[in-house]
């Protein structure tokens, strides 16, 4: 790596290095013990003013004024359509990026061919983009000056400001979420036991069934998770393509910032812990998810 | 056994079945939800006149856009490359009490909503807040001021690098910090000349996740930007702007020039990865 320090520092140190170091060379393959707490205070410093706080400060704030006032805000019919809509977004959203992710890391790491890099890339691709260009470009396509637009009313169809331009920016949001964690999973996996399936005879519903999704289980579901978090707090997307009508296309995350905007901050926050409540059964089922691979691994 | 395959390629006979099933559902799928709603923002933009254009992009308020949300998402970024990498270490090197929670913790930006994060950090950067009141004794106001957007950029970026710089982290062989104590170096001069050196492309690549992700970031930052034009109103924000106006050709036209600035930094991010694997290979 370093030839210079090598080349350098060889023959004026080792001799005297060994005359005066009695203790063994583990004390320089680690810090010092007061450089190792000091940089663990101030990562775990960080990390509690960072994200501990702002994340217990929610609940804070929501129980803040007691439970009454709690339970009013999480019971009001605003936020229970808001909640129902947000469930019902995601039923659709999730089981068909599943279902993406499922064919596509199958395509990608089961075949070799020509463009691969490419398509894996392209599946990255809503990673890079904007939320609010997500909205963006299906008000270009659906809204009513969008390209498809008098069409759309010509058939009485509504797609934006309406229930379906909130899937469709949703599905975009989330797209690549368990395609992003089953490929470099079923690639270290490898296809032999795949391919000795199939010299055996078995169909290839049989292969997937019995064999591929044994293997992949705990990562398919920690990517399914990930991307209903996603899906029922995506935020940006949703708000371009919502409009923003009570009770009808205002999802959880919308409610919170209507809820904010308009200084009811308890309630804001109380319907914040729901959205909190989601996130940390995500982050629960990825430490098991990896503690189980890692298991079966061994 | 050799077969000759559509694309006019020779390959082995595919024992696996469902190729033609999967790629067919991956290829239309990704057409109709990821490239063609994607393409109408390029076929838009390239309808409008190139003067027209750029009349467009250097007005000063999108100027004004473009440098809030590139100064923020960078030093956010910044940051992140700082305290990420020492998170990491920390994670990876050394044994506490709570590691375990704290590594799971790090990929909480991943999931909790935007939004909330946003009314959380604007709510306790505020003047009357647990950390704004104490910050305006010493003159720093965070809340609705460019400094409150980068708080909330190295907020949703924090697990960008932390995640990528750990697993090489881990994959470090001892090897080469052994022979470095060998040879006489001191821990200060190891960490510099060894282990940084081999961080580095992982770091980058953190880094530029992180910047990547600021540039876009809606939900947390509008609570805290304050969203003065000209002063804390960041380029997604103005896109949604315009969009509310009924001004397409402008909304397009932004986020045109945002998407290019985004593609960029994806084949920036997997040339790097693309190296680093290869490096790894190599080594």
């Amino acid at each position: 790596m370093e030839p210079a320090v090598t080349a350098r520092t060889v023959p004026e140190q080792q001799v005297p290095e060994k005359k005066t170091d009695s203790k063994p060379d583990s004390h320089h393959l680690t810090e010092s013990r007061w450089v190792r707490i000091v940089l663990i205070g101030i990562a775990l410093a960080f990390l509690g003013l960072m994200l501990v706080i702002p994340l217990v400060f929610v609940f804070v704030e929501a129980f803040g004024k007691g439970w009454a006032l709690y339970w009013e805000a999480i019971r009001e019919p605003d936020a229970l359509a808001a909640l129902r809509l947000t469930l019902s977004v995601a039923a659709i959203v999730v089981p068909l990026n599943t279902l993406f992710g499922l064919a596509a890391a199958w395509a990608v790491t089961r075949f070799s061919f020509r463009g691969k890099q490419w398509l894996v890339t392209l599946i990255d691709l809503p990673f890079a983009v904007s939320p609010v260009i997500a909205g963006l470009i299906f008000v270009l396509l659906f809204g009513n000056r969008g390209l498809l637009g008098p069409w759309l009313s010509a058939l009485d169809i509504k797609i934006i400001f309406a229930f379906p331009g909130i899937v469709l920016a949703t599905l975009f949001v989330t797209f690549p979420f368990v395609a992003r964690e089953l490929i470099p999973l079923m690639q270290s996996q490898g296809k032999n036991e795949e391919e000795a399936a199939a010299c055996m005879g078995a169909s290839g519903w049989q292969i997937f069934w019995r064999v591929t999704l044994p293997n992949i289980k705990w990562g398919l579901l920690y990517g399914v998770i990930l991307c209903n978090a996603r899906a029922m707090g995506e935020f940006g997307a949703v708000s371009v393509v919502s409009g923003h009508i009570r009770g009808q296309t205002n999802t959880l995350p919308l409610h919170v910032e209507i809820l904010y905007n308009e200084y009811q901050f308890t309630a804001a926050f109380a319907v914040s812990t729901l959205l909190v409540l989601l996130a940390v059964v995500t982050l629960v089922v990825k430490q098991v998810a990896e503690w189980k691979n890692r298991n079966e691994a061994a | 056994m050799v077969r000759r395959l559509p694309f006019g390629r020779r390959a082995k006979a595919r024992v696996l079945p469902g190729f033609g099933l999967s790629m067919g559902f991956v290829v239309t799928y990704l057409s109709l939800i990821v490239l063609l709603p994607l393409a109408m923002v390029f076929i838009q933009a390239s309808a409008l006149e190139g003067q027209r254009f750029l009349a467009m992009m250097l007005d000063p308020r999108v100027l004004a856009s473009f440098r809030v949300s590139f100064t923020t998402a960078f030093l956010a970024a910044l940051v992140n490359a700082v305290f990420g990498l020492l998170v990491a270490w920390v994670l990876v090197r050394y044994r506490f009490p709570g590691r375990r929670l704290i590594d799971g913790l790090v990929d909480l930006p991943f999931a909790l909503p935007t939004a909330v994060a946003g009314i959380s950090l604007t709510t306790l950067y505020a003047e009357n807040g647990w950390f704004g009141g104490w910050l305006k004794e010493l003159g720093i106001k965070v809340s609705f001021t460019p400094l409150g957007i980068t708080v909330a950029l190295v907020f949703i970026g924090l697990p960008f690098v932390v995640r990528t710089v750990q697993p090489v982290l881990e994959e470090l062989e001892a090897e080469m910090e052994e022979a470095a104590v060998m040879l006489g170096a001191r821990r200060l001069q190891i960490f510099c000349r060894v282990i940084f050196p081999s961080l580095l492309p992982s770091l980058l690549t953190g880094f530029a996740l992180a910047f990547a992700r600021g540039l876009g970031e809606y939900g947390s930052v509008v609570f805290i930007a304050g969203n003065m034009p000209m002063k804390t109103e960041i380029v997604p924000l103005l896109i949604m702007t315009r969009l509310e106006q009924f001004d397409y050709p402008s909304a397009t036209a932004i986020a045109a020039v945002m998407l290019l600035v985004s593609f960029f930094l994806l084949l920036l991010i997997n040339g790097l990865q693309w190296r680093a694997s290869r490096r790894m290979a190599a080594d």
